[in-house]
């Protein structure tokens, strides 16, 4: 593509796309630098000063200039959490992306190109796990790892455990759809060609038919990763993802939703304010990208 | 149909075979229930006594035989957290939840019909943008949001309603329903509007879209073209047919929903299924967690053949193809 028509397509990116793209880049960028931008350290204990807890941000009355957006119930700065708490939620995201995107585009690869038993064996597993909710199955795996891991819950291992509590349900949809363009790409000449050549079968898949399934695959990895995002927060909330120690952003609101009552909205409502922006940002890019990109996909959802 | 239907059953097994294989494997090998069970000072031999009256002594293979001989019957084990029978705790919690998702099916329903016809019917108006825009910001957000902050406006701040239980209930042999009362009602509201908002947004989405598909087909446009009342056009001829694709998703949506409720129960403190499911996980009680994935594992397989048989019901043409 020549820089003209590259601008020419830009040009033609909706506004509210636009701005929805920007927001999510502006907060991957504040997220991912995190440690640079926030004022303290909200996984360090020390820093925490219990005679500053429960402070309203700056915006409320009685607000503190120390404490742009507030602190929690133990005198962490909010502003600080939220970064933290962000940069967690999307690096687990992404990495449960990734993670089921490698494991789906492998078997669906190798589901289209084999066939056979082998095909059916990987899309009957698909099927039985998407007769199940994300949720349902997220939380079984997250609550066996908790029994059958020590220290599952630990800062550690959490965001392993939830990486695989989400990839193990998210990687069905990539399999399906590189195994149906799989099997198109296999049926063309310059597979078949490839093949009389004596090309291994290796060599095939990775090179010549997988370039050309790759479209749709980034497609729905961005749809994905807000909904990977969403689960993340979601099991997080419900005690079972990122420790208080270390939080993202659905275990702040865990954590503020003990205080809704009493009147300190702010612990639980900054964090889940982010968390909504961060997921409709990346939802009006993802829903634009299919549209734009991947006209077959329209309208099925 | 009789093909769809039989792979539809022979899919559901497969579905109840993985889930009771599954279960199993949780009860077996997750955790020692022994140590779990026993005391802390327990001997030995204590332990022993216990491992052989759980039966955990015995061969793998014929635990599991023993395990779905017990699922069969309905014995799904006993609580390792409060020492009470699995199958039990369950029949308690059902009405909970199942009032409660019958409650959002109903809301969902009743909101999302309409509002997806009048976006369909004026798709540039006012109506149809702002459905639109509401859509993408609903299924941005995530359930326990949408919970918490329905709390913090009607029951924190305005103070109508009430933030937490399910009220007072009225017990109609073993079921209980909360329906009868006012504060049984009353809490109702806002723990149903939460778990309705996502299938809501489904709802509307794919009414709208049927909708404008039906409304440029041929027979709607010789309709229209006859001279026929607009309002029979769209609603006896038009929303009939956009409605069939409703009838499916809304009851395979039902099983999501009772997986959705496990958050809107926690959000909540509604003592349903979802609620008791939740508290298992952070106890690591197998028991409660296999019975609980064994039971909607069931109701998923019922109600997808269900959604079949309704379908041959509804559209004639699949009727004939029957008969």
């Amino acid at each position: 593509m020549t820089a003209g028509a590259a601008l020419a397509r830009l040009r033609a990116v909706p506004p509210s796309v636009a701005i929805a793209a920007l927001v999510a880049l502006l907060l991957v960028l504040s997220a991912a630098g995190a440690p640079l931008l926030a004022p303290f350290d909200p996984t360090d204990i020390r820093t925490f000063n219990l005679a500053d807890s429960e402070i309203p941000p700056l915006f409320a009355a009685d607000g503190d200039p120390r404490f742009l957006l507030g602190t929690d119930n133990q005198g962490r700065d909010m502003l600080s959490a939220i970064l933290y708490g962000a940069r967690v939620s999307i690096a687990i995201g992404s990495a449960a992306v990734t993670t089921a995107m490698l494991i789906g585009v492998t078997l669906g690869l190798v589901a289209g190109y084999s066939g056979g038993r082998i095909d059916a064996a990987i899309m009957r597993v698909g099927d039985v796990i998407l007769s199940f909710p994300t949720i349902l199955l997220a939380l079984l795996v997250a609550g066996l790892a908790r029994a059958l891991l020590p220290g599952a819950d630990s800062a550690r291992l959490a965001p392993f455990v939830l990486v695989g509590a989400i990839a193990v349900h998210d990687w069905v949809q990539y399999a399906r759809t590189v195994r149906a363009a799989t099997m198109v790409e296999s049926a063309k000449d310059y597979v078949k060609a490839a093949r009389v050549i004596g090309l291994p079968s290796a060599r095939i898949l990775l090179r010549h038919i997988l370039p050309n399934v790759a479209g749709p695959v980034l497609v729905i990895a961005t749809i994905h990763l807000a909904g990977a995002v969403l689960t993340e927060a979601t099991l997080s909330f419900l005690g079972v993802g990122m420790p208080p120690t270390y939080p993202s952003l659905g275990t702040l609101i865990r954590i503020g939703n003990e205080f809704v009552f009493s009147g300190i909205w702010w612990i639980a409502t900054l964090p889940a304010l982010t968390l909504v922006i961060l997921v409709l940002a990346v939802n009006v890019v993802g829903d634009w990208l299919r549209d734009r990109f991947n006209p077959k996909l329209r309208g099925r959802r | 149909m009789i093909a769809v239907l039989a792979s539809r059953l022979v899919q559901g097994l497969l579905v109840m075979l993985t889930v009771t294989a599954l279960a199993f494997l949780m009860f077996r090998f997750v955790g020692d229930p022994v140590q779990t069970m026993s005391r802390e000072d327990a001997t030995p031999q204590e332990k022993a006594e216990l491992r052989a009256s759980l039966g955990l002594d015995l061969p793998v293979p014929l635990q599991y035989a023993r395990f779905v001989a017990r699922v069969v019957q309905g014995d799904l084990g006993i609580s390792y957290r409060n020492q009470r029978p699995v199958a039990r705790l369950i029949a308690e919690r059902l009405p909970a939840t199942m009032e409660l998702v019958l409650a959002a099916t109903l809301l969902a329903l009743a909101f999302g019909i309409p509002l997806g016809v009048l976006a369909a019917l004026r798709p540039d108006g006012v109506v149809a943008r702002s459905v639109q825009a509401l859509s993408l910001i609903g299924i941005s957000t995530p359930t326990f949001v949408t919970g918490i902050a329905l709390i913090l406006v009607f029951a924190v701040g305005l103070k109508l309603v009430p933030s937490f239980g399910r009220g007072e209930v009225v017990a109609l042999g073993w079921w209980s329903t909360g329906y009868l009362t006012a504060s049984g009602l009353k809490s109702l509201v806002l723990p149903a509007i939460t778990l309705s908002l996502f299938q809501l947004t489904l709802i509307m989405r794919l009414v709208r879209s049927e909708m404008i598909d039906v409304l440029s087909t041929d027979y709607i446009r010789f309709a229209r073209a006859r001279g026929l009342p607009r309002a029979y056009v769209h609603y006896r001829l038009a929303l009939r047919n956009a409605l069939m694709p409703v009838i499916t998703v809304t009851g395979l949506q039902i099983g999501q929903l009772i997986a959705f409720a496990i958050v809107t129960e926690t959000v909540f403190q509604w003592p349903g299924m979802g609620l008791l499911f939740i508290q298992a996980v952070g106890f690591s009680d197998i028991p409660v967690m296999s019975a609980y994935l064994l039971f909607v594992g069931a109701l998923f397989v019922a109600l997808n053949t269900l959604v079949d048989l309704v379908y041959v019901l509804v559209d004639p043409r699949l009727r004939t193809s029957l008969a």
